[in-house]
């Protein structure tokens, strides 16, 4: 026991790698083993975490269950691990929504061994970026975990579609989404790594702890024949660039919606569930502890993105017939406010209002994690049995699928806001903490925050609502209703929405707790 | 003395050659396992000399010296550092994996594998070589073989060509090296051609920086540098599968590495002269080479010109002059050198199945071949840096040392990165996924097992070094530091 | 007894050239072959070879026959290597129509043979020219040997005619020297020659032209291509190196003995000259069809590079053109060896008729990588060793513009030579079909190829020893 709490963060981490390996050894035929197998495992790290959050003290301050080997000594990195509120909270959302998602991959039959082998590799790229205290490290996992996503999209995506890129070329769309997922993510970490590299020559080490300290304490001088504020302001905006590319911030949001709609569905759980924030934890680990003076001095201009991919990310969803597409800009719309909530906890750094939108803002990537693969899976329930996913073919479809209905309309409340349901209560406390911050723009954010509720009754009425489409009414082509796998994968995920809406003081609680500590 | 481990290693393909030369041409099999075994027991001795490598202590290491010609002081001189241990061990693992793959040669495996082995006896010795002689003696081995193997078992729609103009640029290259050399042998006023005595003589200043020059690029010509890297992709894509891992996998470090020790390690004051200009030659290796590669419809030209680029990493790793710039290099002529054995061993079995090379022609290859798929996916992920893979090891302390020096050039050449990614990932995808042209379908027979061993084993020592980077970067430490303490007494 | 160790081995040429003419009408002369006069001759060149290096090595240098020759390492060197050659030449004899059943082709050889030893080992001017005219004579009458080729008859015509307007020239140089100092001796003649005024100038002119004919150097070369081509392939394998050697030991000679004290001003005549032979030799290489006119040229080129050497001037410089000359002869004679093979065996010398010999004879096909990759200066083989210590040498004598010029020179003859590599080994012949083309070489030609291949092996790699003896030949010529 004691050996597992002494390397508790390295099982939950490396396990899915194991999982995968002994995927691997599987028969290729045996799907129903593969399946299992594969989701069994999974389960593994979820408990583990539990185990860990049990074991979290969320007053304490700094990082606990910390872990450090050597790993590059020739250039002073280590492999250092460690946890304090705010990643145990993604490190949860992790290992819980990834046994989901492979649950919801059930229906997978195509080379199903090698999607299982990418999906288990895929969470350990997405828990080493939460869990590691090693900038290099970091780095590391960031840029591993798009290799999985890269071929899942590639190889399992949506097999219609097709996208013509220039000169007539055709190619087909999910070809298209991946490359272009892949290379703007990896063009937006070019920025990081240079700075990354930099502060390692700099330094001659990449803890993070060391850096937070030795990278605030720098401040006068020259670097590389540049005053040491226009650096640490070229740095800034590096490390804003490429998180801003993964949350995404408008304008660097063009990949996602094509990602998130070719994906196969699982991929767009895990995609929008977790992969997103990603990007925000960075903004919150990396550019704020690393940069307080610049983000605060910038603040403006992040609250301004944040702002527009609220608005225009309504706007965007509202517009659009596919319903995959819809709940892609659904994304974009709610990490808006996880942004807003940053630029907020930027500008007044340690003030109440600063601490209160920083709850929100990580509540609201916990919750936006739980509610965004829902929907996802939801759009695949239905896609699965109808085929199409344009909201025009839709209609009425109530009274044939009463059940999924229901959950639809539960999960879509809990994407709109609605009180007593977990998005209301993340939105609620990032507008109450920006509004003295930034007022200007909480108020436009609120107006988008009314297209919201837009957007999401569109979509709920062209599917539910209105006449029955005869078409799924009756013959072959009937519908069938949700099925026991697929409300077992969404029970958990309403269980919580839920429960986060009635009472969130067990997760806020530690969210807080940290968010306090964050700017020390 | 000891046991004579590099001498073996050195002479073990000589004698191998020699024995095969001996059979008749009909007796293939025996050729080919008496080429295997002698392989075999070159790799497991640079394993040992390898793994038995004292990475504490300072200096050379299992030397050997026996008096050739002590009149003009030279002599048979062997011993490896941390820059050359790996690289033997390289030499001996593409040995290795080359005969795997080179099973199949029907036309002549005598002459083949003769030849195959005269050209690793060259590099071996290279590598070893303590001995200014001895070195250019076993580098011009090296390069007559390349001639005769790409010439009579290469493509034929360009192999004459190609394979006069490679063995005219690596002559042109060495002997200009070797005036340099001689120059330099005789103003030393030590009349020796001891390296290591050599490293002690006090040239001047003006002396060196007339001297690097030539010597440097002399040797750095078949190391791929720009503007004279030219010979390198028409010579990857004419010579046959073997010939070209040996060739971008090793005889491009053998430039590189001799351009170290005889340019950096001799002439220090030169090197740190000359450094920027060998800095911006390397850098439109880094870039040129990748763009150029992204525009190219035959799959071996592709490998061909990211060879030449990644080869100007090693170079620019040199040229920062710094301890991350020099570990970053090393690592990457190893980690290089297996990624590109992989990619051309890979483009290889496409060929001989496809009997085409061209991009659009192919398509869907990863069902019938997947471990190949598999194989040039992890390379194309080393390719492009992708963490937890031996390319991102060898890359990041590069770059870090170009931050040391200019940082304009790091930001520069991070472009490279992104255009490597993007044009290694669409060749991967439109040549092994995606639908195969009709042409193919049943055409495409399964791989030998000996192919499979190949590739399992080249892609365990990337993903085993992109893990665990201490299985290689403390030994190309202890070489470093012996080559800042040559540049830090300048 | 001691007395005729000096000339011991010229006596026993002398003996041995008796021998075969009197054995000569004792055997048939109506079989197609009489390999007993070729065993014979190849035979008594190995004893003489043997019984010299045994009882005739010279110690320190010294004059013997009232000064007529001198008894040192250089001298004694190339007498060595010439019976070498000439032994490795009647090998080469016995598989060639026409010159294997005439006791007169050995005959002459050995003649030839007998006059090299004393160019080499000549002191006195008067022995030079009697030296030169021993050997020359039956050259002239072996590269014209066979009658009723018109080549080989213009061959040896020309040759002779050329040969002897040359020889009138160097006699005229060495009238004047005498004229001029009243002295034939050449170690007598060095203070005689202390400045450079235009009487040395002159001498040194005309002294040049005879022996630059020798030599083959530019621009009195332009007899070789076309006596090399006509002649019988052994003989002008025989001509391009012993000959050559020859002329360069006399070279060497003169110059270390006669003209040392203005060595800094003819060495740069010498060294444009060997820019010149090195360049016209390679660059007219390039675009020959035949293989014979091509390697007369490289036979050329090669002077070039050997008298690099002489022009550095020092104890290495000379000490590497005696070894550029010993790895020279060896690999020339190989090149020519093959040539006359495959000549005999499919009647052409053109390029063509390389196609594909690796695959009708892979043995020969690697005798030919050997030997034009010597001759590119390519290790493991002598050529590389060669030519390194002459660019060696002209550094170390602060030539190093003509060392560059050397340097680039190889490049060009790297591509040549590597054109016959691609007949050899990549080319095949017309229907393909070398399996059922096989080219049989005989046993004679077999023994002949092993050696002069191990001898280009041997002083490729173990070299130690044999610049050492070339380094001792040096040091008795200062």
């Amino acid at each position: 026991m004691a050996f597992i709490n002494q390397h508790l963060l390295t099982l939950i981490l490396f396990f899915p790698v194991l999982a995968a390996a002994v995927v691997l050894c599987l028969p290729n035929r045996n799907l129903k083993a593969i399946r299992w197998t594969a989701f069994g495992l999974s389960m593994v790290p979820f408990l583990l975490t539990i185990l860990l959050w049990v074991q979290f003290k969320a007053g304490q301050a700094g990082f606990q269950f910390q872990e450090q080997a050597s790993w590059y000594a020739a250039i002073h990195s280590t492999f250092h691990v460690g946890v304090d509120g705010l990643s145990l909270t993604m490190v949860l959302l992790t290992t819980l929504l990834t046994p989901v998602a492979l649950l919801a991959s059930f229906n997978v039959t195509d080379r199903l061994k090698a999607y299982m082998f990418l999906f288990l590799l895929l969470e350990t790229g997405m828990l080493g970026v939460f869990l590691s205290l090693d900038l290099l490290i970091f780095f590391v996992f960031w840029e591993i975990g798009l290799v999985p996503m890269y071929f899942l999209i590639n190889q399992w995506g949506s097999e219609k579609g097709e996208r013509e890129i220039w000169k007539g070329v055709k190619v087909q769309s999910r070809n298209y989404a991946s490359l272009k997922f892949i290379i703007f993510t990896m063009g937006g970490s070019l920025g990081l790594l240079l700075a990354i590299q930099m502060l390692g020559v700099l330094f001659q080490n990449y803890d993070l702890p060391v850096l937070y300290q030795k990278w605030n304490s720098l401040t006068t001088g020259t670097l590389l024949g540049l005053p040491v504020e226009t650096v640490k302001t070229v740095a800034f905006w590096a490390f804003v660039i490429a998180f801003a590319i993964k949350v995404p911030v408008w304008p660097f949001h063009t990949w996602l919606p094509d990602a998130h709609t070719e994906a196969p569905t699982a991929g767009s759980m895990i995609l929008a569930g977790v992969l997103l924030k990603l990007g925000a934890y960075g903004f919150l680990r990396l550019v704020l502890p690393l940069y307080p003076v610049e983000s605060a001095r910038y603040a403006g201009w992040l609250a301004f993105l944040a702002v527009m991919a609220i608005i225009f990310g309504a706007f965007a969803a509202y517009g659009q017939k596919d319903f995959k597409r819809l709940v892609a800009y659904s994304s974009v719309n709610h990490m808006g406010f996880v942004l807003l909530g940053i630029a907020a906890a930027a500008k007044a750094a340690g003030t109440i209002n600063a601490t209160i939108a920083l709850n929100g803002a990580v509540l609201q990537m916990f919750n936006h994690g739980l509610s965004a693969a829902g929907m996802f899976f939801l759009v695949g329930v239905i896609y699965e049995r109808t085929h199409t996913r344009n909201l025009e073919d839709f209609g009425g479809l109530f009274p044939l699928v009463p059940i999924y209905g229901g959950i639809l309309i539960f999960t879509s409340m809990a994407s709109l806001g609605l009180p007593g349901l977990n998005g209301f209560v993340s939105e609620f406390l990032v507008v109450r903490g920006s509004w003295p911050i930034l007022t200007l723009y909480t108020a436009i954010a609120m107006i988008g925050l009314l297209f919201t509720g837009a957007y999401v009754l569109k979509g709920v009425k062209n599917v539910l609502q209105g006449p029955m489409n005869e078409h799924w009414g009756e013959g072959e082509h009937k519908i069938t209703e949700i099925n026991m796998r697929e409300i077992f994968v969404m029970a958990p995920l309403m269980t919580l929405i839920l429960v986060i809406g009635v009472y969130p003081a067990w997760i806020l609680d530690v969210i807080n707790k940290a968010m306090m500590m964050l700017f020390h | 003395m000891h046991f004579p481990f590099l001498s073996i290693i050195v002479f073990t393909p000589l004698v191998a050659a020699l024995i095969i030369l001996l059979y008749k041409p009909e007796q293939k099999k025996a050729i080919r396992i008496t080429a295997l075994s002698a392989a075999v027991f070159a790799l497991a001795m640079s394993l040992w000399v390898y793994f038995t490598y004292d990475k504490v202590a300072v200096g050379y290491q299992f030397i050997e010296k026996y008096n050739w010609m002590p009149a003009l002081g030279i002599s048979l001189h062997f011993g490896v550092d941390g820059m050359s241990a790996p690289l033997v061990l390289l030499t001996g693992v593409v040995m290795v994996t080359g005969v795997m793959i080179s099973w199949g040669i029907d036309d002549r495996p005598r002459e083949f594998f003769a030849f195959l082995f005269i050209l690793a006896s060259g590099v071996f010795g290279v590598f070893a070589s303590l001995d200014l002689f001895m070195l250019f003696f076993f580098y011009e081995i090296a390069v007559f073989p390349m001639y005769l193997l790409i010439s009579i078992w290469g493509w034929i729609k360009t192999r004459e060509y190609a394979a006069m103009k490679l063995t005219l640029y690596l002559f042109i290259g060495s002997v200009v090296s070797m005036i340099g050399a001689l120059v330099m042998y005789w103003t030393s006023g030590m009349h020796t051609f001891d390296m290591l005595v050599l490293e002690t003589a006090k040239f001047t200043p003006t002396f060196q920086k007339i001297w690097f020059l030539p010597v440097f690029l002399g040797f750095a010509i078949l190391g791929g540098i720009f503007p004279f890297h030219n010979w390198s992709p028409d010579g990857h894509v004419a010579a046959p599968t073997a010939v070209s891992m040996f060739h971008a996998g090793v005889l491009m470090k053998l430039g590189a590495f001799a351009a170290l020790r005889v340019g950096i390690m001799l002439l220090p004051q030169g090197a740190i002269f000359w450094a920027p200009l060998i800095m911006g030659l390397a850098l439109v290796n880094i870039v040129y080479g990748a763009f150029i590669a992204s525009v190219q419809t035959d799959f071996k030209y592709v490998i061909g010109f990211s060879s030449v680029s990644h080869m100007g990493l090693v170079m620019m790793g040199f040229a920062t002059l710094t301890p991350e710039g020099l570990t970053g290099a090393g690592v990457q002529m190893f980690s290089h050198g297996i990624m590109t054995a992989l990619f051309f061993a890979a483009v290889g079995m496409v060929y001989d199945r496809a009997h085409t090379r061209q991009i659009p022609e192919l398509g869907g290859m990863i069902k019938p071949l997947p471990l190949v798929g598999i194989g040039v996916i992890v390379g194309s992920l080393v390719s492009m840096g992708m963490p937890g893979f031996s390319g991102f090891i060898a890359e990041f302390p590069i770059f870090m040392g170009m931050w040391k020096t200019h940082a304009l050039v790091a930001i520069i050449a991070a472009i490279s990165i992104v255009v490597t990614a993007s044009y290694v990932l669409l060749v991967v995808r439109r040549v092994f996924f995606g639908k195969m042209p009709e042409a193919l379908e049943g055409h495409i027979a399964p791989i030998r097992n000996l192919d499979k061993i190949a590739l399992v084993l080249l892609m365990t020592l990337m993903i085993g070094i992109g893990l665990f980077p201490a299985l290689i970067v403390p030994w190309v430490q202890t070489g470093v530091q012996h080559i800042l303490a040559l540049l830090g007494g300048a | 007894m001691a007395a005729i160790l000096p000339i011991l081995p010229e006596i026993l040429l002398l003996v041995l050239g008796i021998l075969i003419l009197i054995i000569d009408p004792f055997l048939k002369r109506d079989t197609s072959r009489r390999p007993f006069l070729g065993w014979f001759s190849a035979g008594g060149l190995l004893f003489i070879l043997a019984v010299s290096l045994l009882l005739a090595r010279p110690t320190a240098p010294v004059l013997v026959f009232g000064g007529m020759l001198r008894f040192d390492w250089l001298g004694f060197g190339f007498k060595m290597f010439f019976v070498f050659a000439a032994g490795v030449t009647t090998l080469f004899f016995m598989d060639t129509d026409h010159l294997n059943r005439r006791a007169e082709a050995y005959l002459l050889l050995i003649a030839a043979t007998l006059g090299m030893c004393l160019m080499a080992s000549s002191a006195d001017l008067v022995m030079l020219y009697l030296a030169i005219e021993t050997t020359s004579i039956p050259l002239y009458l072996l590269a014209g040997f066979l009658k009723e080729d018109d080549k080989s008859t213009e061959a040896g015509f020309k040759y002779m005619l050329f040969g002897a307007l040359t020889s009138a020239v160097l006699l005229y140089g060495f009238s004047l020297i005498y004229g001029f100092t009243g002295k034939t001796g050449l170690y007598d003649l060095s203070t005689n020659f202390s400045t450079f005024n235009v009487v040395a100038v002159g001498i040194i002119f005309l002294v040049l032209a005879g022996l630059a004919f020798k030599v083959s150097l530019f621009p009195f070369h332009f007899w070789a291509p076309d006596v090399y081509e006509g002649a019988p392939t052994p003989v002008a394998g025989f001509l391009s190196t012993a000959s050559k050697a020859a002329g360069f030991a006399v070279l060497i000679r003169l110059f270390t003995a006669v003209f040392p004290a203005i060595s800094s001003d003819w060495s740069l005549i010498l060294a444009v000259l060997a820019t010149l032979t090195m360049t016209v030799g390679n660059l007219i290489a390039l675009a020959q069809k035949s293989i014979k006119r091509m390697l007369a040229y490289s036979s050329i080129a090669h002077a070039g590079y050997a008298m690099i050497g002489v022009v550095a001037f020092s104890k290495l410089g000379i000490a590497s053109v005696v070894f550029y000359l010993i790895g020279y002869v060896l690999t020339n004679l190989l090149a020519f060896g093959i040539v006359g093979i495959v000549g005999r065996l499919t009647g052409s010398d053109d390029f063509q008729a390389y196609s594909g010999l690796s695959r009708r004879n892979p043995t020969l096909g690697l005798a030919a990588l050997v030997a034009f990759l010597s001759l590119a200066g390519m290790p493991p083989f002598v050529g590389f060793v060669a030519k390194f210590f002459v660019f060696s040498a002209a550094i170390e004598a602060g030539w190093v513009w003509l060392a560059i010029v050397g340097v680039l020179n190889s490049i060009v003859g790297l591509y040549y030579y590597l054109n016959v590599l691609k007949y050899v080994y990549l080319y095949r012949m017309e229907d393909q079909d070398e399996e059922h083309h096989p080219l049989k070489v005989s046993g004679t030609v077999v023994i002949a190829l092993v050696i002069l291949v191990i001898g280009i092996l041997l002083l490729g790699s173990l070299f130690g020893p044999w610049f050492g003896f070339a380094t001792k030949a040096a040091m008795s010529m200062f």
